[in-house]
């Protein structure tokens, strides 16, 4: 049993990420985790003045224990089935991060450059990841879904939209890594 | 109670997302730099079981637990919304190094400044909101 405290491999993971999505399906629901943030804002009150959020978010509760048990999962996997959390990345990308001042790189879960107080507290880290977040929740409302509900599910159901979205995804990745990550860090 | 088991699919998924990296910012840039098969092989086996596994229940009108057939619901047919939803997903994918799922694990594996990154979120799901009405979709 050794194994499970270390880095799962891909076929292990992938696999059951797939077993994840039937488990749902069989229980009649959808895997999908962004529209989880819309439902936190109805919650809110958003819809009080916004017709988009001024729906029964109540029916979407299943889905709001699922990302409970996502934190739950997260506590467990990082504090009881982990000994060491730094991610071994290949030792090229470890050089390109190191270069752009990604000291952290190959020795951490998440960079300490952007993710630690100490880096939140200089402004810059912190508007870094208050864009990318708010990147990340307008892209998956537009675009109609994330990775689980378009590279996922929505792939396995051959649709041509999800197609679309997960090329979208891959450029506007390939846009911030290779031609943004240079001017911003 | 039907709770516990959407509690039970979440702990999995939450513990497979960390235990796989799949969370971590440095395997997503490392994806985005074509360096490792690791991401590509995660997304790659998840779906070509899920098109098999899918394809398998909508022959076999595979049904339920309750009894219901498993309804497949077609997305809706568009170019516009899902290019630049899209586009602005990867652009936050890329920079927070996280997606909707493990934001949420994050919170629970103790990264705590990840909490930005789920407040910009919420506000960029208001943002779109909004402009619903005005954006092309």
């Amino acid at each position: 049993m050794e194994w499970i405290f270390e880095p799962w491999p891909w076929y292990v993971a992938g696999p059951l990420i797939a077993l994840i999505m039937f488990i749902l399906l069989f229980v009649g629901r959808d895997f999908g985790m962004s529209s989880n943030l819309r439902t936190m804002c109805s919650m809110c009150g958003a819809g009080k003045n916004i017709e988009f959020f001024n729906f029964d978010w109540k029916s979407q509760r299943w889905n709001l224990m699922v990302v409970l048990g996502a934190i739950i999962g997260g506590f467990i996997g990082a504090n009881v089935l982990t000994d060491d959390p730094s991610v071994a990345i290949n030792p090229d990308t470890i050089a390109i991060l190191e270069d752009l001042g990604f000291d952290s790189a190959g020795e951490a879960y998440l960079p300490t450059e952007l993710y630690s107080w100490e880096a939140i507290g200089g402004i810059k880290a912190l508007v870094i990841l208050l864009i990318g977040g708010i990147l990340i929740g307008f892209g998956a409302r537009y675009g109609g879904g994330c990775t689980s509900g378009h590279a996922i599910s929505g792939l396995s159901n051959l649709q041509l939209p999800s197609l679309i979205a997960v090329i979208g995804f891959f450029v506007g990745g390939l846009i911030m890594i290779h031609l943004l990550f240079p001017l911003i860090f | 109670m039907r709770s516990i088991i959407y509690l039970l699919i979440g702990i999995f998924f939450g513990i497979v997302m960390f235990k796989s990296e799949a969370a971590s910012w440095f395997r997503i840039y490392e994806m985005f730099q074509f360096q490792s098969f690791h991401m590509y092989g995660i997304i790659g086996s998840a779906l070509i079981l899920g098109i098999i596994g899918v394809q398998i229940i909508k022959r076999k009108k595979l049904k339920s637990v309750d009894g219901e057939p498993i309804v497949f619901n077609d997305k809706d047919v568009s170019f516009s919304r899902y290019a630049y939803g899209g586009l602005a997903f990867g652009l936050g994918w890329a920079l927070a190094g996280a997606c909707p799922g493990p934001i949420f694990t994050l919170i629970g594996a103790g990264y705590l400044p990840i909490l930005v990154v789920f407040v910009g979120a919420l506000i960029g799901t208001y943002i779109y909101g909004l402009l619903r009405d005005k954006l092309p979709h």
